[in-house]
């Protein structure tokens, strides 16, 4: 288990190297914020002093070497716009968006598990059909549209919800918090369900695949032998079984839902890190998308790491292979 | 005479598929009292264990029940409403399946999947449930049943993993235990165990045994009586030593034939001719006409019960009487 743990670590830390110098190589084809942020009627000797303030004067692999060893020093630079340290930023911009993501995965098990479980006990029902018709849509429509959709339902038609920004918050370990107080809850509905409903598509689908292909196994069939009640069977037998692909998609999805949140961000103006992204990029404020993206890859990192370990906790063949 | 502990009478179980109306048992009688051992003996795809689970209630869709009597001490199986089903499942007619990889839930703890067992029917304490499921691993010859009650089913050979479903299947002490081919997948010392210690037990609890078989020499030394099936009938019943000694069935004959044994040994294996026709087509008339050496033209109508020779059922226009004599 430990060796295990080890060779996993280092194999995190090439990909967060690697990644690293893909971002930064990335970045650095966008564009030139120098266009951007310096202003046209700037003298020559202005603009050699802001590109040295900026150090945008060394060579790149130079850059790079500075960019590292500022990261290993816990400095991922400063905002070019708002001449503050990058990481700062993002870290005041996080809680918004992480309570959206998780919110968002939150439901999508919420609705998903239920509604697969359902699906995959039930499949020639017609409310089966129409919950497998339902999540192809939840796939294939894209989630700008979504939102705007939810807006102009719930918030202009019916008026039910806000459809922008926090609302009030309330403080716990000293962050903001939407979900904290009734107003931010209703702020948060709309977003939370525009982010999930991919997710929850997915679980359902997931869900009911499993049930589909457990449901025949002997195992079930000699649980219901033994005179256990349908609950028992479905909910301890059958549920266990697909509780493994499902916590590993839901766990895995929570990166890209923290990713895609930029999009939903953007359209129920929801004060997270996507918002801070998309502003960052049309000014090419370098050090902010270069930290952004280390994040969001540190955090995919975090999370394979973590699904793998939950993997062994339920999957207790697993966990003999991975002391072997 | 008592009421047996179970009497089938002309069950028919038949699966509605989309390819048409599979009679997987149709028309299946046999009569088995506390105590007694039947041997239930056919081919791959006769309907053996469509028949274990029409008595135990779990036949699935497209499958149903579609007509006879499962008589439980008297009372009819297959109308009890499933609640009550339930209550009997497990408790007083217990199943033991085919491939022991798996009967077990593989993520779940061997304790869980014994002590829920324990408290579906009897309502103990959990430590009560767990001394009970401790005991029953004992008595199956699992050793240190205390520390394998927390191990998970991988962490068991495919015997040990039998024995743990014998050990379920005999918690609650059942009236009626129906062993599916339980020792087919294991190796034949293990086999010869698990029998040993099935009818050991078996005959401890006076429970009525019906050891599901394809292999007729699994049977020879243990079975009372013989039930053989063909293409969801029941062709032969009698006592077993007497099928085993002189089949009247061309198809008993036939299966004897492709056995083993000592009088015969050296002597090549007989296989019958052909293979067992789809049960979506079956030709009318006896279903064995297509194989059968003794064929003619009287088979291609329905043959019914007969007795041609005495505490003897068979399904046969022209049965092996005067061979056998
Ligand atoms: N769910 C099902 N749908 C359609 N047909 C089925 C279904 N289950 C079983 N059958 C049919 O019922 C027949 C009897 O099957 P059964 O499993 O009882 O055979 P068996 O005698 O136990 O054979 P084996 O020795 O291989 O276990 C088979 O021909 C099979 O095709
Ligand atoms: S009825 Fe005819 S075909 Fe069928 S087993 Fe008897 S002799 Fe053979
Ligand atoms: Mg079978």
């Amino acid at each position: 288990m430990t060796t295990w743990l080890i060779r996993r670590l280092i194999q995190a830390l090439f990909v967060v190297l690697a990644m690293s110098v893909i971002v930064f190589i990335g970045v650095h084809v966008i564009g030139n914020p120098v266009d951007i942020l310096i202003s046209p009627e700037a003298d020559q000797a202005e603009r050699a002093r802001i590109i040295a303030a900026l150090g945008l004067d060394q060579p790149l692999w130079k850059q790079y070497l500075l960019f590292v060893n500022d990261a290993l020093h816990g400095n991922l630079g400063r905002s070019f716009v708002f001449n503050e340290p990058a990481l700062l930023l993002i870290a005041q911009r996080m809680p918004a968006t992480m309570e959206l993501a998780v919110t968002a995965v939150l439901m999508s098990i919420l609705f998903g598990i239920p509604l697969g479980l359902y699906a995959g006990l039930y499949p020639e029902g017609a409310v089966a059909r129409t919950i497998m018709a339902g999540s192809i849509l939840g796939f294939s429509l894209p989630t700008f549209w979504v939102g705007l959709m939810l807006i102009m339902v719930f918030a202009v038609q019916l008026g039910w919800l806000p459809s922008t920004g926090r609302g009030t918050t309330a403080e716990l370990f000293g962050i903001q918090w939407s979900f904290l107080t009734l107003d931010g809850l209703r702020h948060l509905v709309l977003p939370a369900l525009n982010l999930s409903l991919f997710n929850i598509s997915l679980v359902l689908r997931l869900t009911r695949a499993g049930v589909r292909e457990t449901l025949p196994m002997d195992f079930v069939k000699f649980a219901r032998a033994k005179g256990l009640t349908p609950a028992r069977v479905i909910f301890v037998h059958v549920l266990k079984n697909i509780m493994i692909p499902v916590v590993t998609v839901v766990g895995l999805e929570l990166g890209s839902t923290i990713a895609f949140a930029v999009v939903t961000e953007s359209v129920f103006a929801w004060p997270g890190m996507g918002k801070l992204i998309i502003d960052s990029i049309n000014v090419l404020d370098r050090p902010v998308i270069v930290a952004y993206l280390m994040m969001i890859v540190l955090l995919f990192v975090t999370i394979n790491l973590v699904v793998d370990l939950l993997y062994t906790v339920l999957d207790p063949r697993v966990r003999l292979e991975a002391k072997g | 005479m008592t009421t047996p502990t179970l009497e089938v009478r002309n069950l028919r179980t038949h699966f509605f598929t989309r390819a048409g109306v599979v009679k997987a048992v149709d028309d299946v009688s046999f009569t088995i009292a506390s105590g007694r051992v039947l041997g239930l003996v056919g081919e791959s795809g006769s309907g053996k264990t469509v028949t274990g689970f029409s008595i135990i209630g779990l036949v699935d869709p497209p499958g149903r029940i579609a007509g006879g009597a499962i008589l439980y001490q008297g009372q009819d199986l297959a109308k009890l409403p499933e609640r009550e089903m339930r209550a009997l499942r497990g408790n007083r007619i217990a199943m033991i399946f085919q491939d022991p990889m798996m009967t077990l839930n593989p993520v779940l703890r061997i304790d869980t999947q014994m002590i829920e067992a324990v408290q579906a029917h009897a309502k103990v304490s959990h430590a009560e449930a767990r001394t009970r499921a401790r005991d029953a691993l004992g008595m199956v010859g699992i050793p240190s049943p205390d520390e394998r009650l927390q191990a998970y089913p991988h962490q068991f050979s495919g015997g040990m993993r039998q024995r743990v479903a014998i050990a379920i299947a005999l918690l609650h002490h059942p009236d009626l235990l129906i062993a599916d081919e339980p020792t087919t997948a294991l190796d034949v010392t293990i086999q010869a165990q698990i029998l040993a210690e099935v009818q050991k037990l078996a005959v401890n609890y006076g429970t009525a045994l019906i050891w599901i078989t394809h292999d007729l020499s699994v049977i020879a030394g243990l079975a009372d009586e013989i039930a053989v099936m063909y293409a969801g009938r029941i062709v032969e019943t009698g006592a077993a030593d007497a099928v085993l000694d002189r089949p009247v069935h061309p198809y008993t004959h036939g299966l004897i034939g492709s056995v083993p044994s000592r009088n015969r040994r050296g002597e090549k294996l007989r296989q019958i001719p052909g293979t067992t026709p789809s049960l979506l087509r079956l030709p009318p008339g006896c279903a064995f006409r297509t194989r059968c050496p003794r064929a003619d033209a009287a088979c291609e109508q329905e043959p019914l019960p007969s007795q041609p020779v005495p505490e003897r059922t068979v399904r046969c226009f022209h049965p092996l009487v005067a061979v056998a004599a």
